[in-house]
């Protein structure tokens, strides 16, 4: 009773399972996939009960995918259910290790014109949206919902 | 697997039904089959009933109480977009099996004024729509197109043709939602939904039901002098590709459904005479002009700016109206397109008759991913 609002506690919270916030903060926020140690495809998310690749059931391997990628192709969606903000960029966007994840684009103008098929992008995250939660202990607390995108890279 | 052939079809005009539920819009569609190929309930051995929204509903007897509790087995199917279609394999099954001479698939569905599909929050977690990008039915087919530009240059223009075309077919089509004459012009400067399409690029929802009789080569002989053949039943499901789980890949597993009914049908594309396919978008049309064989790869914006794929083109595509007008209920899409080339290869078309139609094929997408091709001939 006494604790109520007087003190603010904040935590963070993934949009998505497989978007990692480390809890060290020197270490950087990353998607989280799989590997099939038999033929080496990899999957974004959750782990899987086998390869859709080659079938194979053996255990997958939990990996860390790469922050960086390029612009695969894209949709500039302009008609979206209420609260979302349009336009915006909705993109696929190819990593290395031979997986594509589905983003919002940031940092770019919504115009074909001005999206490269190719272009070398970079994941950050942000606090897209905060809830009130109360936790364990009955105390309140501020949710914050991180979520990752992608922008231009240039460097 | 015996002959089996489509000796009766049935379809409601595709629209908008608020004061009818789903049993009474699929009973509408089932008695017309029924008139059409002069049989009663009575004659039908077993029934598959497509529906989607409400496939826990058992619609396939529900249906039979409004025209009929025979008492014969009847199941219902659910194949996203393919539902219809897959209702109609599976009564096709039945008869190829030998195990019934008659069976009825009717495919329906009610829409009403539901908007965007798919995406949405996901169970017991936060929504991601328009934060991770968009899992809705128009970024998805936005999307294949602008993979199609980045592949072979296709211009949003070329896929504008495909409205343009369709929409102009809808005109000769009593059943269509949608009757509208739209000039390039119009589709180009249109509302734009998700780049590369605009509001007239994208089929409407709605509500709508078909039926066919599909029997045995000697019950068909009884009942009339002119049946028309299925030439082949095909069903695939989406095969492993590099980005399939996140960007649906609509393509192989057409590419994979067209060799396989080209195979078992015995034909090619050239003895076609007509295709429905599945044109839920502007963009998707084009796709399939390749994924079916129609043009060689990266052709399909040429073959578009030809008018090729116009009726009295040498392969009209959507001589419906496509689903871009007729409407796209989606569990009823199936069926109608089965409806339209049977229609067609009895010559009774009318102004959107394809001249001398002898094969047609009928083409269904379902996202997540399914995939059906029939080859109809007379």
């Amino acid at each position: 009773m006494a604790a109520e609002g007087s003190s603010e506690l904040r935590k963070q919270r993934p949009i998505i399972e497989f978007l990692r916030l480390p809890s060290d903060p020197s270490e950087k926020p990353y998607l989280a996939g799989y590997r099939c140690q038999v033929c080496n495809a990899h999957y974004l998310g959750e782990n899987r009960v086998g390869c859709s690749k080659c079938t194979s059931t053996e255990p997958l391997q939990d990996v860390r995918l790469s922050d960086r990628g390029s612009l695969y192709v894209y949709s500039i969606i302009h008609q979206s259910v209420p609260g979302v903000p349009v336009p915006y960029v909705s993109a696929i966007v190819d990593l290395p290790e031979g997986v594509s994840v589905r983003c919002n684009l940031i940092d770019v103008e919504p115009d074909p014109a001005k999206l490269p098929f190719g272009m070398p992008l970079e994941m950050v995250t942000r606090t897209v949206r905060e809830r009130r939660e109360k936790n364990a202990e009955g105390a309140e607390e501020t949710i914050e919902i991180v979520a990752f995108f992608f922008k231009p890279s240039h460097n | 697997m015996r002959e089996v052939y489509v000796l009766g079809v049935g379809m409601i005009k595709f629209g908008r039904y608020p004061d009818k539920d789903v049993p009474q819009l699929g009973a509408d569609a089932a008695v017309l089959a029924l008139k059409d190929a002069g049989m009663s309930i009575k004659d039908v051995e077993m029934f598959v009933c497509g529906n989607l929204f409400q496939a826990n509903a058992m619609n396939a007897q529900r249906i039979l109480q409004q025209i009929g509790q025979t008492g014969i087995p009847a199941l219902n199917v659910a194949n996203a977009c393919a539902t219809g279609s897959t209702a109609f394999r599976e009564a096709y099954i039945g008869v190829a099996s030998g195990m019934y001479d008659v069976t009825l698939a009717v495919g329906v569905e009610q829409m009403g004024k539901m908007g965007l599909l798919g995406g949405g929050a996901r169970s017991g977690g936060e929504s991601v729509e328009g934060v991770l990008g968009s899992g809705l039915m128009p970024a998805i087919f936005g999307q294949a197109g602008v993979e199609h530009m980045r592949k072979y240059g296709t211009t949003a223009e070329q896929f504008a043709k495909v409205a343009v075309k369709n929409h102009k077919h809808s005109v000769h089509n009593p059943l269509s939602q949608y009757r509208v004459e739209v000039d390039l012009n119009a589709v180009v400067k249109g509302r734009m939904v998700a780049y590369p399409n605009t509001l007239y690029m994208c089929c409407p929802t709605g509500d709508g039901a078909a039926a066919a009789i599909l029997v045995s080569a000697e019950k068909a002989k009884q009942f009339t002098t002119k049946p028309i053949k299925v030439a082949c039943s095909i069903l695939t499901s989406d095969p492993y590709t590099e980005r399939d789980l996140t960007m649906p890949d609509v393509n192989t597993l057409t590419k994979n459904a067209a060799k396989q009914a080209y195979e078992k049908a015995g034909l090619g594309p050239k003895d076609l005479d007509l295709v429905e396919l599945h044109d839920c978008f502007a963009t998707a049309e084009l796709l399939h002009y390749e994924n079916l064989g129609l043009c060689g790869e990266g052709e399909a914006g040429r073959m578009i700016d030809e008018g090729r794929t116009t009726i009295g083109g040498d392969i009209p595509v959507n001589a419906s109206g496509g689903l871009l007008s007729k409407g796209h209920p989606l569990g009823a899409t199936g069926v109608a397109n089965i409806y339209e080339v049977v229609t067609h290869l009895r010559g009774q078309a009318g102004g959107r008759q394809v001249e001398g139609a002898k094969a047609g094929m009928a083409h269904v997408i379902g996202l997540g991913s399914a995939c059906t091709i029939h080859i109809l001939t007379a």
